[in-house]
């Protein structure tokens, strides 16, 4: 390997994000100054290549703190962990939170997806584009869904470089600032912003849900300050440092050059959005209001029927003490009680199937990673939940983060990994943080380390973000990822049990799935699976959203039809149609309201229960423009890499737009040719993503007679 | 001679193709027992000096129990594997995925693939006169080769070519996502700026035509190119004392393109920037 790094250079800002991350350069042979023993020593080899999987950190370094890639900063990286510039260019251009062109620092994203375009997305997409035009310094991007369903329209405010008040704002050219012109909300003060004092005319803090208004946190409060005057378990509006910086795997720990706590970034989800809480946290991110706490979005919060969600809103996300006051951290002792292959056992006995919608046997994945002789064995949870109108993981560590990193840990256990990574969303910053948080203190008080509990087992989680790829929550694309390639799937066989994340054998489960397996350790594999039907056992999550009065996750064991799951929350106006399982999923008629919310229920059924997305909409809704935003979802979405989906979803795309105000005949030879096109992308797509693509529309035009 | 190596012996094991029996060697692909057999399937992708990368999918067939269509050249054969090569589903994938190639890229200058378009009743023109096509204007920054990537059809074989599978210089790369991918070196740069090594190696395994020698390409504009007038002489190369065996294809008495045999136990088909386009020498008549 003879890299080739080119003449540009990182600016000092660049270097500076990079080493905080990676720690000062040693010598000239990653990017320091020459010395004499530079000349006589060389660096190199499988070593200096074995960091490759610090790409994606590093790349969200310097993108957290420049708000774009530069040739010069991705040089330098790659100069850094020894990766091909080609390669790393691959990787930055693969995910939609980068850019290698420059931007203003500001990003502001409106999520136009299903629910938030049902609840009028488009109509605030103008309205905020209107008031923030050119000049601005912000830079308005239509984006998927953000997770926000239960609270759409959503947008998320990203903003590079913290808030530094050094007059920090990167343009194309460093000469000019962007930010010229009048802004669309302008306060009268000075360059340097101070809102604690200064912030006379201050912008009147949006409402939340509740009514209540939260005043938002000066710009010195810091993760771990309370914020003044601070509502129980809502959150702090806004963080500083939610970068890589965190989350640093065990051997990075050293602290080595990394500068205190500078914030590389400032974010601010805005839910429900209107033009103007839109355009006002946009242009001042740290004066946004505090997003509501996680148990808004589940309206059963506090019943005594729950057992996944029976913490969330109850017990305080920040508090291990708390967490353990309601019960946290027992299972994980019954699991050192019974063993790892007793643990698999129970999991077997309980019947617990994978709730990321493939509903593979969970015990079956475990027994077959534990039992392989290739070492090390690796833990994954796929915390990348992209699918639109899916956001119960989400929920979950907001609201119970600890519940994660114990299941995590027991997990881990029972197949023999002592180090797991938790791909967690890069659009979710709250669950990042608060992950962050209950990590950082589960580590501190030996619950993850070397001597776990005292019974000498090792094993520590950590974070990886992700940067805004649905693709990436498919299981091999998502080790890619992890490993600094970008992140497509790999084909299998041989399949992760066997040959998985760094090419060993991993257990990859997303965040319901491990969640379940306290339960199962607490009350026994046998009281387990009785609740719900006997093939689908256990409780289930679902993410209700668009017409109805109460969106948010409900927790019901398997078996309760569509029909009380919606009574549940509400039916707005007339019910047109109901999206079961998500994009990927398919669509059901109003009049198939009885149908069980189980696998084998929905199967016979012709649909599927995919991830637990229910999504109502009224006949307000016009249907052909849903299908199209499907269509565009996966064609935005598609990794590229086979011709079937690459090409595939563009043509469906194409078909959809020409037949969105025709029906019957008219629309005869389009919907011929996108059932032919669908079939064969289920038939030769690599992956899932391709494989499931065409289902939603094909149900929409087989079930509810979308162009007749 | 060619020498070719034998490898250690290696199990049988038996599986049926379209339900007759096939005896291979134990690590055989699905795709290798066909060819074996006599079945022809139809590849892009794949190559015989490469990891296939599976992702142009026209090598699907049907396997037994398999949910979706398996790629015969990456998918190894197992015993007592049922593997049907010409159903309708089969077919009709083949079909469709030859129409949407057709119809994104430039396939004039891809062999056989005319003949498949056929074969399998493809019509790439029902996606309509608005289909999205590349429409990549070719890029000629240096005097060796073109890179003309309206022809692309994102096979990955340059990228594994230039990167860990033979050249180790990783000059290319896919980049962007879904129909935006395309292949390029560091920062979308021209080649001159970046730390392509000019082997060609990348020419050598590019399918469609989409990378070339500038030699071929001008002539191919000027439409002066015509293979069927060339002949191909296969001698060694002069330059260093490797022994790397070159095609010289030759138009007019003119050495117009260098190729080197897959088959050679040393080369694999591989140059290096010398053995590959330094041939000016040899017809330099001043």
């Amino acid at each position: 390997m003879d890299l080739h790094f080119g003449d540009s250079k990182p600016t000092d800002k660049e270097k500076a994000a990079v080493d905080a991350l990676l720690g000062p350069p040693e010598s000239s042979w990653e990017g320091a100054d020459r010395s004499d023993a530079d000349l006589r020593w060389a660096r190199g080899g499988r070593a200096a290549r074995e960091r490759r999987d610090l790409l994606l950190p590093g790349l969200h370094a310097i993108n957290d703190r420049v708000g774009w890639i530069s040739e010069g900063a991705l040089d330098y990286l790659c100069r850094r962990l020894t990766v091909p510039p080609a390669e790393a260019y691959g990787v930055a251009t693969f995910y939609a939170m980068f850019s290698v062109k420059p931007r203003p620092a500001t990003v502001l994203q409106v999520c136009t997806d299903l629910a938030c375009a049902a609840a009028g997305a488009a109509e605030l997409c103008a309205g905020v584009e209107a008031r923030l035009g050119l000049g601005s310094g912000v830079r308005v991007e239509r984006s998927p869904c953000l997770g926000l369903c239960e609270r759409a329209p959503a947008a998320l405010v990203v903003r590079a470089g913290g808030s530094a008040p050094d007059g920090d704002v990167d343009t194309a050219s460093p000469t000019r600032p962007v930010r010229q012109g009048p802004r669309p909300f302008d306060p009268p003060r000075g360059s340097a912003p101070d809102p604690v004092s200064g912030a006379d005319p201050r912008p009147p803090a949006p409402q939340t849900p509740g009514g209540l208004t939260f005043p938002g946190p000066g710009l010195d409060d810091r993760p771990g300050q309370a914020p003044p005057a601070r509502p129980a378990f809502a959150d702090e509006a806004v963080q500083a440092d939610e970068g890589g910086l965190g989350a640093q795997p065990p051997g990075l720990g050293d602290g080595k050059g990394r500068r205190g706590r500078i914030p590389s970034r400032v974010t601010a989800v805005v839910a429900p959005a209107t033009v103007d809480t839109t355009v006002v946290t946009a242009t001042l991110p740290e004066m946004a209001a505090a997003e509501p706490p996680a148990a808004m979005a589940v309206p059963q919060a506090g019943a005594p029927s729950l057992i996944l969600l029976r913490r969330v809103g109850v017990v305080d996300p920040a508090s291990l003490d708390d967490y353990r006051a309601h019960g946290g951290y027992t299972a994980l002792r019954h699991a050192f009680a019974l063993g790892p292959a007793g643990v698999i056992r129970e999991v077997t006995d309980s019947g617990l199937v994978g709730r990321g919608g493939a509903a593979f046997p969970t015990g079956r994945k475990w027994q077959a990673t534990a039992s392989q002789p290739d070492h090390p064995h690796y833990l994954v949870c796929n915390a990348d939940e992209s699918e639109p109108g899916t956001f119960k993981d989400r929920v979950v560590m907001e609201g119970d983060p600890y519940a994660l990193v114990e299941a995590m840990t027991i997990a881990a256990y029972a197949t023999g990994a002592h180090q797991g990574y938790l791909y967690l969303r890069g659009e979710y910053p709250r669950a990042l943080r608060r992950m962050e948080h209950a990590i950082s203190q589960a580590r501190a008080r030996g619950l993850l380390g070397d001597d776990i509990l005292g019974q000498g087992y090792a094993f520590d989680i950590e974070i990886r973000r992700g940067a805004g790829a649905y693709i990436c929550g498919e299981e091999t694309a998502l080790f890619n990822s992890i490993e600094g390639y970008r992140g497509e799937p790999r084909s299998k066989p041989p399949f992760p049990v066997e040959k998985g994340l760094f090419g060993k054998p991993t257990v990859e489960n997303n965040v319901e799935t491990l969640v379940n397996v306290l339960p199962i350790l607490t009350l026994g594999a046998p009281a387990y699976a009785t609740i719900g039907t006997g093939r689908s056992t256990g409780p289930k999550l679902f993410c209700v959203s668009g017409s109805v009065d109460r969106p948010g996750i409900y927790e019901l064991p398997f078996g309760a039809t569509l029909g009380e799951l919606l009574e549940l929350a509400g039916v707005r106006g007339r019910l047109r149609a109901v999206l079961l399982g998500g994009a990927a999923g398919g669509f059901v008629r109003p009049d198939e309201l009885d149908i069980p919310l189980t696998f084998e229920g929905t199967r016979e059924a012709g649909t599927t229960l995919g991830s637990g997305v229910v999504m109502a909409f009224d006949d307000t809704v016009p249907l052909p423009r849903l299908l199209l935003r499907i269509a565009e979802f996966f064609r935005d979405e598609s990794c590229g890499q086979c011709v079937p989906c690459r090409v595939g979803t563009v043509r469906q795309e194409e078909a959809l737009h020409r037949i969105v105000e025709r029906t019957g005949a008219a629309a005869a030879e389009d919907i011929t040719l996108l059932r032919e096109v669908g079939r064969a992308m289920r038939d030769a797509s690599i992956c899932g993503l391709g494989q499931t693509a065409w289902n939603a529309v094909e149900s929409a035009i087989d079930r509810l007679g979308a162009y007749e | 001679m060619t020498v070719i190596p034998l490898g250690v012996p290696r199990r049988l094991l038996e599986f049926t193709i379209d339900g007759d029996e096939a005896r291979v060697p134990e690590g055989s692909t699905i795709l290798d027992a066909c060819r074996a057999a006599g079945k022809d399937i139809p590849t892009l992708c794949q190559g015989d000096t490469l990891t296939p990368k599976n992702a142009c999918r026209v090598c699907v067939v049907e396997v037994e129990g398999a949910r979706t269509l398996v790629p015969a050249c990456s998918r190894k054969a197992e015993p007592g594997m049922e593997v049907r090569t010409d159903t309708e589903r089969a077919r009709h994938s083949r079909k469709v995925v030859l129409e949407l190639l057709a119809s994104s890229v430039d396939l004039s200058t891809t062999p056989r693939v005319a003949e498949w378009l056929k074969e399998y009743e493809a019509k790439p023109d029902r996606f309509g006169p608005d289909a999205a096509r590349l429409n990549e204007q070719p890029k000629i920054d240096n005097d060796l080769y073109v890179r003309d990537y309206d022809k692309c059809i994102l096979c990955y074989k340059c990228v594994d070519a230039c990167g860990d599978q033979w050249q180790n210089t990783f000059a290319i790369s896919v980049t962007g996502r879904g129909f935006d991918a395309r292949i390029a070196v560091e920062h979308d740069a021209p080649l001159t700026d970046s730390a392509c090594v000019y082997c060609g190696n990348c020419i050598e395994v590019c399918p469609t035509g989409a990378l070339s020698f500038k030699s071929e390409f001008d002539m191919r504009a000027a439409g002066t190119w015509d293979e069927s007038a060339q002949t191909e002489t296969t001698t060694v190369c002069a330059y260093c004392g490797v022994g790397c065996n070159l095609t010289l294809h030759v138009q007019d008495n003119e050495i117009v393109k260098v190729t080197s045999p897959h088959d050679n136990p040393v080369t694999h088909g591989n140059l290096c920037i010398k053995g590959r386009f330094g041939y000016q020498h040899v017809q330099n008549r001043d």
